[in-house]
């Protein structure tokens, strides 16, 4: 009973939103250049269902490929940076300092070097979201606990042995929980580049629609942007629960 | 089985070198149970890693079984206050994990992985585990994953088995509980064993010898012979020449703390 009023409460409030807001745009008679009701961002949704579907399409491949890239180069340099106390500890500042660097001042450099399309919007991603994975697995890989290593040591265990049946396995949960923070990072990539330079994407159908005061289409793209993140959320969040599981359960044990 | 000739190891510490050993001297011989105790910081720990070949002398020698140690012996089944099970294991998995590491039991893994398996739920028998093997170390209370963590250090029947605190995060009960597994194990197997311990009781308990260790840098100041009769009934503790012993031993390390 209370079950299904919990997992009903996120539809529920999500309706309260647009009733209210459709209820403030009727009421104070709001231009739908400044905020469109969803009535009419819905009807605009409708209307252009096909350009919508084909921009989302690209947003999302791009997504994905600057994600996947991100994975794969993401776990190579966090093995290798976890794989030292020493390496871990000199190049961890350095990682740092490049994650600080805004990665949308680097779009305009992309686009020098690939011109404008898919590439830059698929490097963004990348670039934005490898770090938490890097610095998620090496962290998992460095804080193995030093007498566990003594163990293994003491009975004449490799470095590659400690790693393969610690190291890898422990670093997991720090993998999969950090892909739910990278996939959220693709994509803001994915869209601010189409944003600025793409010539499709749903980031460069919410500028062209802007620059034609179709203000509805603008939020219906926005609307777009809303379900594909929250999708491919709560895809990756799913996955980490179960590859994971393990490390929610012993965290809850009381003998640690 | 175990000689350190006037070892001394000093760590690289943030402000220089910290000496935590120097000229240690010890003997322990095969099949003896020898205990370390010492106040706090005074290097037993170090000395658990020099004789397992974890940290290398800065001086002197360590041998044991003969030989000069160079590197990690291979032959040493450790265990520590924190049992150290991984969780994505579960218990006879956790106890099978030397046998993945350590010749010749590494190479025939795969094919004897049944037989091996028998063996863990065996020592989960003696050390009253019995049925818990398919259970996740967190399904398990702390004294029964320090029990598995035990069985754990012995299941490729090591020569050498060096325990560090292991039964410190113990409540006296299942503390007492757990002397009398070890003190049955080794009865029945008869391996060398370095237990460093805090509690003077489990020393006198367990031990042939104990090594009292002077405050850091640490060397040995005295090594006393304990000839209770063997196998020893928890009632011992009771008697009289046992608190006797106990409290010299625990005067000594006063005497140590204050110098
Ligand atoms: N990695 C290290 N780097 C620098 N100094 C260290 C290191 N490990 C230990 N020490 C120092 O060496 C001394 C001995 O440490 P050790 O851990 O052997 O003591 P211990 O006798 O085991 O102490 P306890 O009884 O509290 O476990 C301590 O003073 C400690 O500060
Ligand atoms: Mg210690």
């Amino acid at each position: 009973m209370n079950r299904n009023v919990e997992t009903l409460a996120p539809w529920l409030f999500t309706i309260a939103i647009f009733v209210v807001w459709e209820l403030i745009c009727r009421l104070f008679n709001v231009s739908s250049i400044i905020l469109p009701a969803p009535s009419e961002i819905f009807q605009a949704a409708i209307r252009f269902w096909g350009p919508l579907m084909r921009n989302s399409w690209v947003t999302l491949w791009t997504t994905l490929a600057g994600f996947l890239m991100a994975v794969a180069f993401g776990l190579l340099l966090g093995l290798f940076v976890g794989w030292s106390r020493t390496i871990y500890r000199g190049l961890y500042p350095v990682m740092i300092g490049f994650n600080s660097i805004p990665k949308v001042a680097v779009v305009p450099i992309l686009v020098m070097w690939f011109g404008i399309g898919e590439i830059p919007a698929i490097l963004t991603a990348f670039l934005i979201s490898f770090f938490p994975i890097v610095v998620n697995v090496a962290t998992g890989l460095a804080t193995i606990e030093p007498e566990l290593e003594d163990v293994l040591r003491a009975l004449g265990a490799s470095k590659l042995d400690v790693m393969r049946k610690v190291g890898i396995p422990r670093a997991m949960p720090y993998f999969f929980g950090s892909l739910k923070v990278a996939i959220t990072l693709a994509f803001v990539g994915a869209v601010v580049s189409e944003t600025i330079a793409a010539n499709a994407g749903l980031g460069h159908l919410m500028t062209q629609a802007g620059s034609n005061f179709q203000m509805p289409l603008v939020f219906a793209g926005l609307l777009a942007l809303a379900v594909l993140g929250i999708g491919m959320y709560a895809i990756t969040a799913w996955i980490e629960g179960r590859m994971t599981g393990w490390a929610f359960r012993s965290q809850q044990s009381a003998g640690g | 089985m175990i000689e350190l000739d006037n070892v001394s190891l000093a760590y690289a510490g943030r402000t220089g070198p910290v000496l935590a050993l120097e000229g240690a001297d010890i003997k322990v011989a095969k099949g003896e149970f020898a205990a370390v105790v010492g106040p706090s910081g005074c290097g037993k720990s170090t000395l658990m890693k020099l004789v397992s070949g974890l940290v290398k002398p800065t001086k002197g020698v360590v041998k044991v079984n003969g030989y000069q140690v160079n590197g990690p012996v291979k032959l040493a089944g450790m265990a520590f206050q924190n049992s150290n099970l991984l969780p994505w294991r579960t218990v006879i998995e956790n106890l099978m994990l030397p046998l993945e590491i350590v010749e010749p039991y590494r190479s025939n893994f795969r094919s004897k992985k049944d037989e091996y398996r028998a063996k863990g739920e065996k020592l989960l028998d003696t050390v009253g585990l019995t049925g818990f093997g398919d259970r996740f170390p967190w399904e398990l209370s702390g004294g029964m994953q320090q029990r598995a963590s035990l069985c754990r250090s012995l299941i490729h029947e090591p020569a050498l088995l060096m325990l560090d605190e292991p039964f410190a995060a113990l409540d006296a009960f299942t503390r007492e509980e757990l002397w009398c597994v070890m003190r049955d194990v080794w009865e029945r197997l008869r391996f060398t064993v370095v237990l460093v311990t805090h509690d003077l009781r489990e020393a006198a308990f367990l031990a042939d010898t104990i090594h009292i260790m002077s405050a850091r840098p640490g060397r040995i100041i005295e090594s006393r012979t304990v000839d209770f009769a063997r196998p020893r009934d928890l009632d011992v503790c009771y008697s009289s020449p046992f608190t006797d012993l106990v409290h010299t031993l625990r005067n000594k390390i006063a005497e140590v703390r204050q110098a």
